[in-house]
């Protein structure tokens, strides 16, 4: 009676419970994303771009960090190369993520790599890379992420179009310092996962090169603190490895 | 400045960072190193977003005590850390940020 992809058959219930628990344990992160893309929307509007602009740039660029950071240069009068360059630099940590997550998503069929991959924020990555770590082998892993990643972007485009219509009507919204939210949300996710040495000093490297490396154009020192963070984790995890012989 | 050529350019900029890699380590097996790397992406990533937001929030060091920022991000850290709850770490940190900035402003 069940077709493999009728709605009652056993795998499209697995297909669903898969997307909704994406969606369900992204909740948190879009509580944080909410003020941070309300002061968006209403920064976007100060700082020269239309309305419309916005709210296409949330709906094409989709990425929270490169667009407030656009908005500064834009006010700054920089030019079109420096914003799309300065997009890319500080994009490029989707491509560390992306590495991190495709190790999960082989073999899928064509179509899935062009949302999955348009989509992909800091928020989606932490939570898939986490419920990956357990998942089930099968379809569980790709509707998951997609489920993840459908919620904040649809969120995200409220949210945006909401600020832009806070930021027309009070001008002083972009003083409330609903940017921190993006803050505390790393927060909250980053100590939880402090559960070994190597990462407590990864994390200590990292924010200590990005701090140093903070006057580094288009905000490279991120990147460069990513990588530095990392090679400190990876030496002290192999020494640790190699003094208690377990690596051979 | 054109703002559609700008937002076009900044979303192709963007997609080639989040695609190719995707489709193209999908097709292809990393060597295990590569892994044990890949595992400090998000701890090294967020520190390194977190630390001069909170330390450098007008781009030079204030460790002074009108830096809400700061003592809002330590607040939230105790609470992340006692909690492990990320809601109730972005609420209180947001009301930390708040108080904090009303008790000592700029």
């Amino acid at each position: 009676m069940n077709k493999p992809n009728s709605p009652t058959s056993p795998k499209h219930a697995e297909r669903q419970t898969a997307f909704f628990a994406g969606a369900r344990d992204t909740f948190p992160l879009i509580v944080g994303a909410i003020p941070f893309g309300i002061i968006f929307g209403a920064v976007a509007v100060s700082s020269g771009l239309s309305a419309g602009g916005a709210a296409a740039m949330s709906a094409v660029v989709f990425a929270g960090a490169a667009q407030f950071i656009s908005l500064g240069l834009i006010a700054a009068g920089a030019n079109l190369p420096i914003i799309v360059l300065t997009t890319l630099i500080v994009n490029l940590r989707h491509a560390l993520y992306s590495a991190t997550l495709a190790h999960h998503l082989k073999g899928l069929p064509q179509r899935w790599y062009l949302p999955l991959g348009f989509w992909l924020t800091d928020e989606s990555f932490v939570v898939a890379a986490r419920y990956f770590e357990h998942a089930p082998v099968g379809p569980a892993k790709r509707w998951y992420l997609l489920g993840s990643e459908i919620f904040m972007y649809a969120n995200w485009q409220l949210m945006t179009w909401i600020g832009v219509r806070a930021g027309q009507t009070m001008p002083d919204l972009r003083n409330w310092g609903l940017d921190f939210a993006l803050v505390v949300t790393f927060i909250g996710i980053l100590v939880p996962e402090i559960k070994s040495r190597p990462t407590l000093a990864a994390v200590l490297v990292a924010g200590s090169t990005a701090m140093l490396a903070n006057n580094l154009p288009n905000q490279s020192g991120l990147l460069l603190a990513a990588i530095v963070g990392i090679g400190t984790g990876v030496f002290l995890e192999s020494r640790a490895a190699a003094a208690s012989g377990i690596l051979a | 400045m054109n703002e559609w050529l700008l937002i076009s350019g900044m979303a192709l900029a963007t997609f080639a960072t989040r695609y190719p890699v995707l489709v193209w380590l999908s097709r292809t097996s990393l060597p295990p190193s590569v892994f044990r790397a890949l595992k400090f992406v998000p701890a090294s990533v967020l520190s390194a977003i977190i630390f001069p937001a909170v330390f450098l929030p007008g781009g030079e060091l204030a460790l002074r005590l009108n830096n809400a920022p700061l003592f809002a991000g330590l607040i939230a850290v105790f609470i992340a850390w006692r909690s492990r709850n990320l809601l109730l770490t972005i609420l209180l940190g947001m009301a930390a940020l708040w108080t904090w900035r009303a008790i000592f402003p700029l």
